[in-house]
Order: C-alpha cells, then sequence, then structure tokens
C-alpha cells in the first residue's frame, strides 16, 4: 500500500500552502482533490487585502490579478457612504483576484515544491489505527477504489468539510454562524473601479452584506451574504441579490456571465483542530474571518503553520496530537484574537437595526478615521453613542 | 427526507457543511443524502437557489 507522511485532503488555497511548506521541509506529501480541475469553479467574492501575502510567500503575479482598488466603501441603509483608503493599514480588500488562476498558482508552487497532487480524487473515509490515531484514507478517483497511509491527515476541505468529524472533531456550527451566499459575476456595468462596496442593512441583507468588488472598469462580482438564521424561505439568498440588483439602474442593465454559490463559517473559533494524525486548515477549521467573511488569508496563514509543523513531526517521527498542537497553538498566537473579536463584533452587527446602521455609518463618514479596523471604528463609534458599544465594551 | 432538485444544485456544498449529523456528502458533480437525515431542514434553507425539498416520507 502506498504511504506518505503527510496527505492534504483538499487542493484550495489552504491546501496548497500547507502541502507547499510540508513539503519544503522534507515531507512527502500526497494532495487529494475531488474536483477534475483545481480552483474551479470558483467560489469566491475574489476580493484580498495585500498586506498578508508576503508572509506565507506567495509571489504577486499578474495572471490573477483581475483589478486593484484605492480602498473600501461601506454604505448605509440610507445610503450614507464611508470610504476607507486601502494604504492606511488594517483594510481588508485591496485586489480583487482571478480566484481560478490564483487557486492554481498556489497548488503548481505546491508541486514545484515536492507534492504530488491527484485530482477527481474524493476522500471518502478516514482510516485509525487501533489506538484511534488516524493513518490514512480511502479514495474514490479514476483508479478506483484504494487506501493510502499517512503520518497524518490535513482535512482543508472547506466548508463543507467532513474529515474533522469523521476524526471526532465536532465542527458543527449553528445557524447565526452560517452564511448563505451567492454572487453574479456581472459586465456591461459601470462599478466605481477605486472601491469594493458594502452595502449593509436588513432591506438587502439581513445579518451581513452586499458587496460589490470590480474586476473592471465594466464589470463586477455583486454578491449578497445573509445569515442562516435570518432566511425565512428557501432561496432567500438568491431573491436578496436579485432585489439589490433590480433597485439599482446601473446593475440592472448588466449582465450575468457567472453565479457563484456557497456557504461561509462565521463561528468563533473551534475548540479544537487537531487529534492524533489529524489537522484542520481553512474553512474546514472555521478559521474565515466572521465579519469580514474573508477566508482566504486566514487559511493561507494557518496553513504555512501546518506546513511547518508537519515538516517537523516528519523530523521527529511524531504525529501525536500533542506534537502536533505546535499547529494548533501557533495559529490561535497568530489568529484567535482578532477572529473572536470580529466574530463578537459580528453578533452585536446583526442585532442592528436599520436606524442604528444609518447613525452608525454617518458617524464614520463624519470622522477622521483612516483605519477600517473593528477596533479603530468601535472606539470611534462610542465617541457619540457610547450605548451602542456599551455590550461590547470589554472589545476595546 | 431531501429530495435534491439536480437542474437547480449548484455544488456549493453550503447544504453539506451546515448538515448537523453529517448525512450529506458532495461527490463532485454528485450530492448524496444518507438515511442518518433528521429532516431538520437546515440545508433546505441554507441553499442559496432553492435546491433542496423536504418531503414527508
Ligand atoms: C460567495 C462567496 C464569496 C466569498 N468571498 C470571499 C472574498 O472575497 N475573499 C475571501 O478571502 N474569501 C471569500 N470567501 C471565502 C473563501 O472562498 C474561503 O474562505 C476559501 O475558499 C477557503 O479556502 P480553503 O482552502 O480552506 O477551502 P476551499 O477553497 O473551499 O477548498 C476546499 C477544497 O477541498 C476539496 N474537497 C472537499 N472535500 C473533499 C474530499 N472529501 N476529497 C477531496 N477533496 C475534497 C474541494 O473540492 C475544494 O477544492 C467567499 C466564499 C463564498 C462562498
Amino acid at each position: 500500500m502506498e504511504e506518505f507522511d503527510v496527505v492534504v485532503v483538499g487542493a484550495g488555497p489552504a491546501g496548497s500552502i500547507t502541502a507547499k511548506y510540508a513539503a519544503m521541509g522534507g515531507a512527502t506529501v500526497l494532495m487529494l482533490e475531488k474536483r477534475q480541475e483545481v480552483g474551479s469553479p470558483v467560489r469566491c467574492g475574489e476580493g484580498i487585502a495585500r498586506k498578508w501575502i508576503d508572509e506565507v510567500g506567495i509571489r504577486l503575479d499578474k495572471r490573477w490579478i483581475a483589478h486593484e482598488v484605492k480602498g473600501a466603501k461601506l454604505v448605509s441603509p440610507d445610503g450614507t457612504e464611508f470610504r476607507i483608503d486601502e494604504e492606511h493599514a488594517g483594510s481588508e480588500v485591496g485586489t480583487i483576484i482571478e480566484r481560478d488562476i490564483f487557486d492554481k498558482a498556489l497548488a503548481e508552487d505546491a508541486v514545484k515544491a515536492g507534492a504530488e497532487l491527484r485530482l477527481k480524487s474524493a476522500v471518502r473515509s478516514l482510516t485509525f489505527e487501533e489506538s484511534g490515531k488516524v493513518n490514512g484514507v480511502k479514495v474514490e478517483s479514476l483508479e478506483g477504489t484504494y487506501e493510502v497511509k499517512a503520518g497524518a491527515v490535513v482535512g482543508v476541505d472547506g466548508f463543507e468539510s467532513q474529515i474533522g468529524r469523521w476524526g471526532g472533531i465536532n465542527t458543527s456550527i449553528k445557524p447565526n454562524d452560517i452564511t448563505s451566499a451567492i454572487q453574479y459575476r456581472m459586465v456591461d456595468i459601470e462599478p466605481d473601479p477605486d472601491y469594493a462596496e458594502f452595502f449593509l442593512g436588513t432591506t438587502w441583507a439581513p445579518g451581513g452584506y452586499v458587496w460589490i468588488f470590480p474586476k473592471s472598469e465594466t464589470s463586477a462580482n455583486v454578491g449578497v451574504g445573509i445569515l442562516l438564521s435570518n432566511v425565512n424561505e428557501p432561496g432567500d439568498a438568491r431573491k436578496y441579490l436579485n432585489k439589490f440588483i433590480e433597485n439599482r439602474p446601473y446593475l440592472k442593465k448588466g449582465k450575468v456571465i457567472e453565479i457563484v454559490s456557497g456557504g461561509v463559517p462565521v463561528s468563533a473559533p473551534l475548540d479544537e483542530t487537531v487529534k492524533d494524525g489529524l489537522l484542520l486548515v481553512g474553512d474546514a477549521a472555521r478559521q474565515t474571518n466572521p465579519l469580514t467573511r474573508g477566508g482566504i488569508a486566514n487559511g493561507c496563514i494557518a496553513g504555512k503553520i501546518a506546513g511547518e509543523t508537519l515538516s517537523e513531526a516528519v523530523k521527529e517521527g511524531d504525529f501525536s496530537s500533542s506534537f502536533l498542537m505546535r499547529y494548533e497553538n501557533g495559529w490561535r498566537e497568530r489568529l484567535e484574537e482578532e477572529l473572536y473579536r470580529d466574530w463578537m463584533a459580528k453578533e452585536k452587527l446583526i442585532g442592528l437595526n436599520d436606524d442604528t446602521l444609518n447613525k452608525m455609518i454617518s458617524v464614520l463618514s463624519e470622522s477622521d478615521i483612516d483605519e477600517l479596523s473593528v477596533y479603530r471604528i468601535l472606539e470611534e463609534i462610542r465617541k457619540r453613542y457610547p450605548e451602542l458599544v456599551r455590550e461590547i465594551e470589554d472589545l476595546l | 427526507m431531501i429530495r435534491i432538485d439536480v437542474s437547480k444544485c449548484m455544488h456549493c456544498g453550503a447544504c453539506v457543511g451546515t448538515c448537523p449529523v453529517n448525512a450529506m456528502f458532495l461527490n463532485d458533480a454528485a450530492l448524496e443524502v444518507y438515511d442518518n437525515c433528521i429532516d431538520c431542514g437546515l440545508c433546505v434553507k441554507v441553499c442559496p437557489v432553492a435546491a433542496l425539498t423536504m418531503i414527508k416520507k
């Protein structure tokens, strides 16, 4: 039977970065991806910040950069705008990418580092030692069904993740921690080419927001995410998006050339992400930012830590959960505080009515705030409306 | 019981990640629902394109 030090399940961005760093550190790595093509179909708004790219060793490449914006614009229910420029550190969106090309570029990096990638290979179950340690996977592929042994298996299988659950990690999250999302790639429109726009309010996106991320002067990703707990009728997400577009002549005249749907985890961090012989990374580990719903950055940051931990584990010959805790401690140190704070802010935000949102954004638009950080925003709002911030004062 | 309208399903896995009892799997282009489904209906609600319906057994 084939044996690898590390089997990575899922070739999304977090999986490819994990595989790359594990392979660079000398591990033998097999990456299994059930799709026939890495990165396609796209399930993403394609907006990323630039600030974390260097940290995970990704080279900026014009092949996957669609469009650069100056900053972000928050729009209140009454239409008041608050703009923030990306050059001021902390901004969340600066570059709109071609996600399919981006994912392929990352997979290419992983393969060049020595990882092996197999497509059309769905992992259907885990295998265990008698002790309970995960020691491999069962795969369905073009070659038929087979088993592969591994020192450790990494579940980087996205929002739909089963690997964690099969391995005994509880990754279930509550309806108010799940976003139902849909997006149209629209052409023949004139989006504001300089800003990624976010529209708040119960009319457009209860418990979430509508985004317009320009991909060029004449095209954009227009999408909506609403909390599952706010869905009344099946298909609400699509109805909200259609309503938003219907109400805006500059979008209504556009044409849709791609539909994207998906679920986004917006929960607080999980209690555990490792077991003996098993790690979870990226959306599978619910590391997505619960406020912005951006998951690419955190998945890649955690993936690097996972890959480095795994290459050490190979050298030590130790894939026990106590050794793999290095990964868990590492990602928590780097991401947990922000994830937790932004989850609290999300919890607060979903309870706000349109009136309050209008007040908040008008405070911000009059302020000289130059940083899109939750901390700065709350601080600014507290000056004028202390009662709005009182319940989450401890965040500050 | 959950019925899948295959002509609407986008194979995005929003339902699979939402299912609280692991009763679904998305095998790339085919969504599978298993017998341990508890008819909670969360998958029906989370589906962004209303491809799932609950039918009485
Ligand atoms: C509509 C929408 C808009 C979004 N917009 C943004 C945005 O603008 N910016 C941002 O940063 N994030 C955004 N996100 C979130 C972002 O897409 C995810 O956080 C990101 O893709 C997570 O990366 P990942 O590598 O963890 O998982 P994924 O990219 O989901 O990759 C998981 C991979 O695992 C594979 N897989 C799953 N199960 C198996 C199995 N059993 N066997 C083999 N392979 C398997 C899947 O096919 C997939 O390729 C958005 C999400 C949605 C749905």
